[in-house]
């Protein structure tokens, strides 16, 4: 029996197991929604903004390790996608994004709601695919998920012409790839693990920097034993945060422009550096010339590309993390470092990572560590960009694996309230909260429809400081104080909530967040606080812009509120 | 790192976009492209490119991974250390008048170049070779005046009998 693209869509996705697509109807992708309702196993969620579709398969994604799904009409609905795909892409999140175009007769002529989604995302998608012939479709899907969830991770685009998805042909899922220029290298090396074992035997003072590479790969077991095998201090990038017990002892926290005092002088001090499924972000690095001085670097990823593209690399292992620890968990010597980690513990009581300073404001760094102690780290916490973000990744201990979810690379803000919506979504037994700035959250506030149609538990902590906080911090830093276009007017975010049908509380003070956290948890559904903050609280340490990492800096040490939390 | 002219070769899908898959990854990456050079090979629907690049050698390693990186790559090889046969092609339109035709065809059978067309002011010469020769040719009919030139950037294979 002949089935029409649309069907076939349908059924190919079925075959590679979606359960939920997030997107947006319209006129170019009419026949797709048009067959939903044959299959009512492929649960739509019907955003607000395509943006919202893309940020919300992306969070999917990373907690399901599957890839999600989103769809949007052509023109308009594509273009909204761009900042979700791109986010996704830098962040290596699998994810297919389908996209409706205009009729084959019609592209090129600048139809209605025609843009060529296919130019427009290709530095931005792992691969991506304009469909031309019905009988093309199955096979592209079939490889479209092939890519996006196999090796490195990332976005595909597929983009159906509207005549296409009404053509019809047999429907036959294909069994096979034939895909001769898509090759994943998933083994390490022997020689180069023998190489990298060497170096890690030999070392005195190492350190690992931790990327989410070893949480795609789900390589937790792996990793610990790794790390806890040869006595390795273990810092993260901000996506590797939730790879490695963060109460470990061998844990320090961040690396990186916030990261922790410790942190930055560990991997300053070392003499080995073992970077593992992480790509030296200039967050993580500070100035590269001035990275890790004394440091010989293994540098192990699944990406060859990612070798020696921003520092030089002695022992490259190219492989799959999971793999590649395991390999090496054979041959690395059980190892003590008394020295190197006693001196690691002098930092850690130097520059202390948790310390809140005592103030009669309300402070971003008691509130997130306190969702931390209400959840006891059992939640899943999907942050904004800015302060918020770095608050969340320093003051909530991420002692469970994949719990930190995050536009880390793409830093889209607005990315939080979509993507929390996601992530609750494919994983409906966790407890979701999502971290917002005040700023970002109206980036995506109509997401709060989507969450209320949907009846999606997401909890909402919005840290308001009535500014685009961290362009605020940069500003008073570096630009004497000048607040220029970052003071916002906000609106009653408890009365926006209350207009969605979702309830709301505002705290002020300290002694009401602990109540406040427990309502929202007792809550069953949605529920948003809205936290007012000390206006002008800066995260701290940082790093200036450029400098090395031994550059972190913070104010005089205050008096201190709970001491060590 | 001293910046030196690389000469890559690789064997992409012959399929829509796949040209401009590859461009864009230059641009993106701030990689430079002195030339690029695309045509049929010996298998059916994949084409051979040939990219001549200006870096230092990481950059090209990087250039070499990004590309390789590409769905629609099957196979690429910076071959410039390799023994390697590279030729190009170019049609030079130069200026001829009755008193320097007889010398131009002289430079032009010194070189074993062809004329291909012949016009009252102008002749059109046909030279294929490396990079140098064709430079030399160009630099010798210069002083007669060259009103039109294409030329169509390298190609390459490597030498021998391996592939």
């Amino acid at each position: 029996m002949k089935k029409t693209g649309a069907q076939i869509l349908c059924e190919s996705l079925i075959k590679e197991e979606v359960e939920i697509i997030f997107g947006i109807i319209g006129g170019a992708v009419l026949p797709i929604y048009d067959t939903f309702p044959q299959y009512p196993q492929l649960r739509h969620i019907l955003v607000r903004h395509e943006q919202g579709a893309a940020h919300a398969a992306d969070g999917y994604a990373r907690v399901t390790h599957k890839a999600g799904v989103c769809i949007a009409t052509s023109g308009p609905g594509a273009t909204n996608l761009v900042t979700g795909i791109a986010c996704a892409y830098m962040d290596s999140a699998p994810m297919v994004a389908i996209t409706g175009q205009v009729a084959k007769s019609f592209i090129g002529k600048d139809a209605f709601q025609e843009t060529d989604i296919t130019g427009i995302t290709l530095p931005i998608t792992k691969h991506n695919y304009l469909v031309t012939d019905v009988a093309e479709l199955a096979k592209t899907v079939k490889e479209a998920f092939h890519i996006a969830q196999t090796g490195r991770p990332g976005p595909v685009l597929i983009d159906i012409p509207r005549d296409v998805q009404q053509e019809q042909t047999d429907f036959v899922y294909p069994d096979k790839l034939d895909l001769p220029g898509y090759k994943v290298v998933s083994r390490g090396h022997p020689a180069q693990i023998k190489k990298a074992a060497k170096l890690i035997n030999e070392s005195e003072q190492p350190v690992i920097v931790a990327g989410r590479g070893i949480i795609i790969s789900q390589a937790y077991d792996e990793f610990k034993e790794f790390a806890e095998k040869a006595q390795l201090p273990v810092t993260h990038t901000l996506l590797g945060l939730g790879c490695f017990p963060g109460n470990h002892i061998l844990d320090l926290g961040m690396l990186g422009m916030h990261g922790t005092g410790c942190a930055n002088m560990a991997v300053q001090n070392a003499d080995l550096l073992i970077a593992i499924g992480m790509r030296f972000d200039d967050r993580a690095t500070g100035n590269t010339r001035e990275f890790a001085p004394n440091a010989r670097v293994i540098h192990i990823d699944i990406d060859p590309a990612e070798i020696g593209k921003n520092i030089p690399v002695d022992v490259p292992v190219v492989g799959d993390t999971k793999s590649v620890l395991a390999a090496l968990n054979e041959v690395i010597d059980r190892r003590e470092h008394v020295d190197w980690l006693s001196q690691i513990e002098q930092w850690r009581y130097e520059y202390p990572s948790l310390e809140i300073r005592h103030s009669d404001e309300l402070l971003p760094q008691y509130i997130i560590h306190q969702i931390y102690k209400a959840t006891k780290g059992d939640a899943l916490v999907v942050t904004g960009v800015g302060q918020n973000q770095m608050w969340a990744a320093r003051y909530f201990v991420y002692t469970k694996p994949n719990s930190l979810i995050s536009g880390g690379g793409l830093g889209p803000m607005g990315f939080e309230l979509p993507a929390a919506m996601g992530v609750k979504a494919g994983r409906p037994e966790e407890v979701a909260w999502c971290i917002a700035g005040d700023g970002g959250f109206q980036m995506t506030i109509q997401e709060l429809a989507t969450i209320r149609q949907e009846n999606i538990a997401v909890k909402i902590a919005i840290i308001n400081n009535g500014y685009l906080g961290m362009v605020r911090q940069w500003q008073e830093l570096f630009y004497e104080r000048r607040y220029v276009d970052t003071k916002l007017w906000n609106p009653d975010f408890v009365k926006i909530a209350e207009a969605y049908d979702i309830p709301g509380i505002r705290v002020k003070r300290r002694e009401e967040v602990i109540p406040a956290i427990q309502k929202a948890m007792e809550y069953p559904g949605p529920f948003l606080i809205d936290f007012l903050i000390e206006p002008e609280e800066n995260i701290y340490p940082i790093v200036p812009p450029g400098e090395s990492l031994a550059k972190f800096f913070e104010p005089a040490k205050p008096e201190v509120l709970e001491g060590k939390l | 790192m001293t910046s030196t002219k690389h000469t890559i070769v690789a064997l992409v899908e012959d399929k829509p976009g796949v040209l401009n898959r590859i461009a864009s990854l230059f641009r993106r990456r701030s990689f430079n492209i002195q030339s690029l050079a695309v045509g049929g090979s010996e298998h059916p629907g994949l084409s051979r490119m040939t990219i001549v690049a200006v870096g230092n050698s990481a950059q090209i390693e990087q250039v070499r991974k990004q590309l390789d990186k590409l769905i629609n790559v099957i196979k690429v090889s910076d071959i410039t250390e390799e023994n390697m046969v590279t030729r190009e092609l170019a049609l030079i339109k130069v200026k001829a008048t009755a008193s320097t035709r007889s010398e131009i065809m002289q430079i032009v059978g010194i070189f074993r170049a062809n004329i291909v067309d012949v016009a009252p002011g102008s002749l059109t010469v046909e030279v294929t070779g490396d990079e140098n020769k064709v430079n030399s040719l160009l630099g010798l009919l210069h002083d007669f005046g060259v009103k039109e030139l294409s030329r169509t950037g390298r190609i390459a294979l490597t030498r021998g009998s391996s592939s």
